[in-house]
């Protein structure tokens, strides 16, 4: 039959390379990061969600509410409040991502990516290759719009490029937060419960809006280790927009790059592995 | 090396916590052969391909895929098998084309050499003319279609279809039919789980069947239907109380075994021993009797039989009936 001659001649004229394992490697990731590229050019839902949230907490509290807010020292608002809009683009992407990752689980596509002979982890790196991808964009898009309102970073450009550094590693670790949350709840529903609640406790739990002073005594210590309040301290040094004394008085405000480099590094170790191990359990039901 | 059998379990037991899921399952098929596995929900069906298919790892038993062994060389297994699961494993944001191109590229076929794949096996499928639409405005059978296009983009020896036509209309069922026999002539070794005796009929080789995670039988089509036994007659009569004038009618000509009684469908069924002659004997007795018949009927005993018989069906179809019926009369 013709179908049969068809399939012998791609066999000779179509030969698969079995060549070096990493850039096999570089490329099934690249290949899988490409799958949620088309997804968002198809259904930009994620990119809005994650560039209006931080948007709209910039112009809620920013503008509408900043003549009530009181931070220590002599910085304009405007200032202060950046770092703090701008991590909400990591915090915002937790949900999605855990979502994403638990619809692939329940189709059985991630069942036909585990039957080829590529590695599993390039599905869950894939994935998050094009979320940050995504988050980058929102956060151009945030800051963008934070210089419109005002905000301005003082320490020169470098400094500025390294503010932004932190937040895209930021960024990632949230990601693979996701990919864990994802890969150990499964249920759309209660994972969306708990991406909001990771936002809302994150956050505001932090010095985001206002100094860890200006917090309920008890709650200090918890915000001052919150591992957002240090990011966001590294961030706003950076940038030259940090009163003194906006985190308090411990020892993640004397070093908060440190504290920043240690969690975050903890929490994506963690996170990689946990999502990894996650992720095979998940399909080996 | 895969000469000669390209799937070849023994023993393949899968025990989780709160259950067993297979009990020890033999399989053995021939390269170039098509296997059915046949089995109601829950059998193990879908546990069995799982495993051979490299997703899970068994606790009992050993298998092996192409000649390769489904647990220690797992990787060599996937470059050689293809596998279409329960529900069409596309992306529906994806187009077609952009589903196969992704699959190509995982198959380290390159940018070029996908596409190229991709169109091929596109038009072979006859999807070419959906090819550059998501998939999520794809029917049902058109979805099932390019599910088993992207399992064979890498020229896969085996192929595991775990219930591959399940929720199709029986247009698109015989369209995917076709596209498994035309895999079979290509020299494709395919295993096929179904709930569909009939599928099992028109494409195995070989049939498996397969209940509460075990082997209960297995041979050709045929054979398994000479198992069940010889041709059957079946009576429907005009009135329920006839019915037992029909059975004891019938119990003459049943050579030792009782004349089965269906009382929602009226019908009184039994097995022949002597062909022709039984038909004739028992249209006299029913004369006799003055048992007025609304249908007479000849059987040969179909996949659906064995099936029964096998499973023990055939109690739980009449228990189903009589609960229907109680349930007409509260």
């Amino acid at each position: 039959m013709t179908t049969a001659t068809a399939t012998t001649t791609a066999k000779t004229a179509a030969p698969r390379d079995g060549g070096g394992a990493l850039p096999g490697y570089v490329s099934d990731t690249l290949a899988l990061a490409g799958r949620h590229l088309v997804h968002l050019r198809r259904s930009p839902g994620r990119l809005v969600l994650v560039t209006m949230n931080p948007l709209v907490m910039l112009i809620a509290i920013g503008y509408l509410f900043r003549e009530s807010m009181n931070i220590p020292g002599n910085v304009a608002y405007e200032d202060f409040i950046m770092a703090g809009i701008a991590i909400q683009v990591g915090l915002t992407s937790v949900g999605p991502t855990a979502i994403g990752v638990a619809m692939d689980l329940r189709n059985g596509l991630v069942d036909r990516f585990r039957s080829l002979p590529i590695a599993s982890s390039t599905v869950l790196i894939g994935r998050t290759l094009s979320d940050l991808f995504v988050g980058a964009v929102s956060l151009t898009a945030v800051s963008l719009v934070g210089l419109g309102v005002g905000w301005r970073p003082h320490n020169g450009f470098l400094q500025t490029l390294a503010g932004f550094g932190v937040l895209l590693a930021f960024i990632y670790t949230m990601l693979w937060l996701g990919i864990l949350l994802g890969t150990a709840m499964k249920n759309v529903e209660a994972i969306d419960g708990s991406g909001a609640l990771v936002l809302v406790i994150l956050s505001f739990l932090s010095n985001a809006y206002v100094g860890v002073g200006g917090l309920p005594g008890w709650l200090q210590p918890i915000a001052e280790w919150n591992p957002v309040t240090s990011v966001i301290t590294t961030t706003r040094r950076l940038w030259g927009n940090d009163p003194v004394g906006a985190t308090g008085t411990g020892f993640p405000s004397e070093h908060p790059g440190l504290v920043t480099a240690i969690m975050l590094t903890t929490l994506l170790v963690v996170s990689v592995f946990g999502s990894l191990r996650g992720f095979r359990k998940a399909v080996g039901n | 090396m895969t000469a000669d059998t390209a799937i070849l379990a023994e023993g393949l037991g899968k025990q989780y916590k709160s259950h067993t899921a297979l009990h020890g399952i033999d399989l053995s098929v021939p390269a170039g052969s098509v296997l059915g596995v046949l089995g109601p929900n829950g059998a193990g069906k879908t546990t069995t391909v799982r495993i051979l298919a490299t997703l899970i790892t068994p606790t009992a038993g050993r298998a092996s895929v192409a000649g390769y062994d489904v647990v220690g060389q797992s990787k060599e297994v996937r470059r050689r098998i293809g596998l279409a699961g329960q529900y069409a494993a596309v992306d529906e944001l994806l187009t077609g084309r952009e589903n196969m191109i992704l699959l190509g590229r995982l198959l380290r076929f390159g940018r070029r050499g996908a596409a190229r794949r991709a169109v091929e096996l596109l038009d072979r499928f006859g999807l070419t003319e959906a090819a550059d639409r998501p998939v999520g405005t794809y029917s049902g059978g058109m979805r099932r279609r390019l599910d088993l296009a992207t399992c064979v983009i890498g020229e896969p020896e085996v192929l595991f279809l775990d219930e591959p036509t399940t929720g199709l209309d029986p247009t698109s069922r015989a369209v995917l039919w076709d596209v498994v026999r035309g895999l079979v002539a290509d020299g494709v070794t395919i295993l096929l789980t179904t709930q569909y005796l009939e599928e099992a009929d028109e494409l195995a080789d070989r049939i498996a069947v397969i209940d509460a995670g075990r082997v209960i039988a297995e041979g050709t089509p045929d054979a398994l239907k000479r198992k069940v036994g010889s041709e059957r007659l079946e009576v429907t009569v005009a009135r329920p109380e006839m019915l037992a004038d029909a059975v004891a009618a019938l119990a003459m000509i049943g050579g030792g075994q009782e004349p089965v009684a269906d009382e929602a469908a009226f019908r009184v069924s039994v097995q022949l021993t002597h062909g022709l002659d039984d038909v004739a004997r028992a249209a006299a007795a029913l004369r006799d009797k003055g048992v007025a018949t609304t249908d007479f009927e000849l059987r040969k005993p179909s996949l659906d039989d064995v099936f029964f018989d096998l499973t023990g069906g055939a109690e739980t179809r009449t228990a189903a009936a009589a609960g229907a019926h109680q349930g007409d009369k509260g």
